[in-house]
């Protein structure tokens, strides 16, 4: 295993520790939810196959899955993100292409690249989401609003992380 | 086949995706059907664990909060079974004539492990599992309010639907005037449930109390949920649209009671016997 899969590794448990020990915990309002786990799929390498990305998105909605008692409802969003990510990340291809092993990171791109890159995922992350675990679309306004206000909450945790963090801009 | 194979091969993404989805959606479905011994959920040992000790850290600061509740509820409890010795003594029917009767319930205590009331379905982890006699399908009160039911157990843990999830229904009375209805919540406002099914000729009054009927064998009658805070009636609307108010702040919860039903699996019998299957 390369280092920077081990590395890939360990962050797969930290994202698991922090979304289900201490991100469940914090909810603004009543309705505005952080799933920072979704960024474990979103900073992959860009050449990572789908395939990759679907398993290792299954992987990791099922673990959180088993600790908020919703089995298959997180796995089911986190493969749907992760089957959109290759075209999406093929849809904004900036100007002479990607590095090769490049990561889409804040640090690789630019702030404003990243942004058009994760806020339409995980939009559509958290709209699923609340769309499937409220069964329909009787509760449709209330879970636009859950997902618009936990957008913004998961957002700025993710985007605070990439400062945090020091950020490798390749593989 | 070979030409069949290569389009497969071709799209493998595609279909992969198709496969997980697909599994995906049949784990939804099958953790929804009600009641079920799993092993996937938070009654898991290890999962369990965790949540203990997160939970444990958490309460450290609630300590005061928690003790307060305890101390007044025991000392609510204490005035009554006073009270109620007292009426016994007067009426002087201190003998027990049906003892079977007398002692069909038992009340097993356990700690809240794991506790949300902000999603759609909410559930609760505590930590008396099957070793304690816990069995799905049982329910938990705590402070004398309704709580929920015990959706599946593990040999040390146990997980609960609260009344605070969509799929969750009970079965409940208006005290003053004995109607019936059913209580569902809406999956919005994590102190309020809808109270429905109560017909036009019924007169609700803002206030009134809602207990369990003990209808569905699940909850003991009369268990209370809570007071009715609004009402409404539509033109043409056969039945009322009313808000109840819980009796119990669910983002506060660390004890509950389960209760042991003696006499469940003899009312669960007669009632096979003579009305068939439950659908």
């Amino acid at each position: 295993m390369t280092r920077t899969g081990i590395l890939q590794f360990i962050s797969f448990f930290i994202y698991v520790v922090a979304q289900a020990l201490l991100l469940k915990n914090v909810v603004l309002f009543n309705i505005g939810f952080c799933f920072v786990y979704v960024a474990f799929i979103l900073l992959l390498p860009i050449e990572t196959s789908a395939l990759i990305l679907m398993g290792l998105g299954f992987t990791i909605g099922f673990v959180i899955d088993i600790f908020y008692n919703s089995l298959g409802l997180h796995a089911l969003t986190m493969v749907f993100i992760a089957y959109l990510r290759n075209y999406w990340l093929g849809a904004i291809t900036p100007q002479g292409g990607y590095d090769l092993g490049a990561v889409p990171n804040l640090k690789s791109n630019g702030l404003q690249w990243f942004l058009v890159y994760t806020m339409p995922l995980v939009f559509v992350h958290h709209l699923t989401l609340f769309l499937i675990e409220s069964a329909g679309f009787m509760l449709f306004w209330y879970s636009m609003l859950k997902t618009i206000t936990s957008l913004l909450f998961t957002m700025t945790i993710i985007v605070v992380l990439q400062y945090l963090v020091p950020q490798q801009s390749r593989t | 086949m070979e030409r069949l194979l290569n389009f497969v091969y071709a799209y493998r993404a595609f279909f992969t995706f198709l496969l997980l989805e697909i599994f995906c959606t049949w784990l939804i479905i099958q953790n929804n059907q009600y009641q079920s011994t799993k092993y996937f959920n938070s009654s898991n040992r290890l999962i369990a664990k965790m949540n203990q000790t997160s939970q444990n850290i958490r309460e450290y600061f609630s300590l005061a909060d928690i003790n307060k509740t305890l101390a007044e509820e025991n000392s609510s409890l204490r005035t009554k079974l006073d009270q109620r010795e007292q009426a016994l003594q007067f009426l002087q029917l201190n003998q027990v004539k049906d003892s079977t009767l007398f002692i069909r319930f038992d009340f097993v205590s356990a700690k809240v492990v794991n506790n949300t009331t902000k999603y759609y379905k909410n559930f609760i982890t505590i930590n008396r599992g099957a070793d304690a006699g816990l069995e799905p399908g049982m329910a938990a009160i705590s402070s004398g309010c309704a709580v929920g039911k015990v959706k599946s157990v593990s040999n040390h843990f146990a997980v609960l639907i609260s009344l605070l999830n969509l799929d969750e229904q009970v079965s409940c009375i208006i005290k003053r005037s004995g109607h019936f209805g059913t209580i569902q919540w809406d999956g919005t406002n994590p102190s309020v449930v809808d109270l429905k099914y109560i017909p036009r000729h019924a007169q609700p009054v803002v206030g009134d109390s809602i207990v369990t009927s003990g209808y569905n064998a699940v909850f003991p009658s009369g268990i209370f949920i809570g007071k009715i805070n609004a009402f409404k009636l539509n033109n043409e609307a056969p039945f009322y649209e009313i808000k109840v108010e819980l009796g119990l702040d669910f983002s506060k919860l660390a004890f509950v009671d389960v209760i042991k039903s003696r006499l469940k699996n003899e009312r669960d019998s007669i009632e096979r016997v003579t009305i068939g299957e439950p659908k």
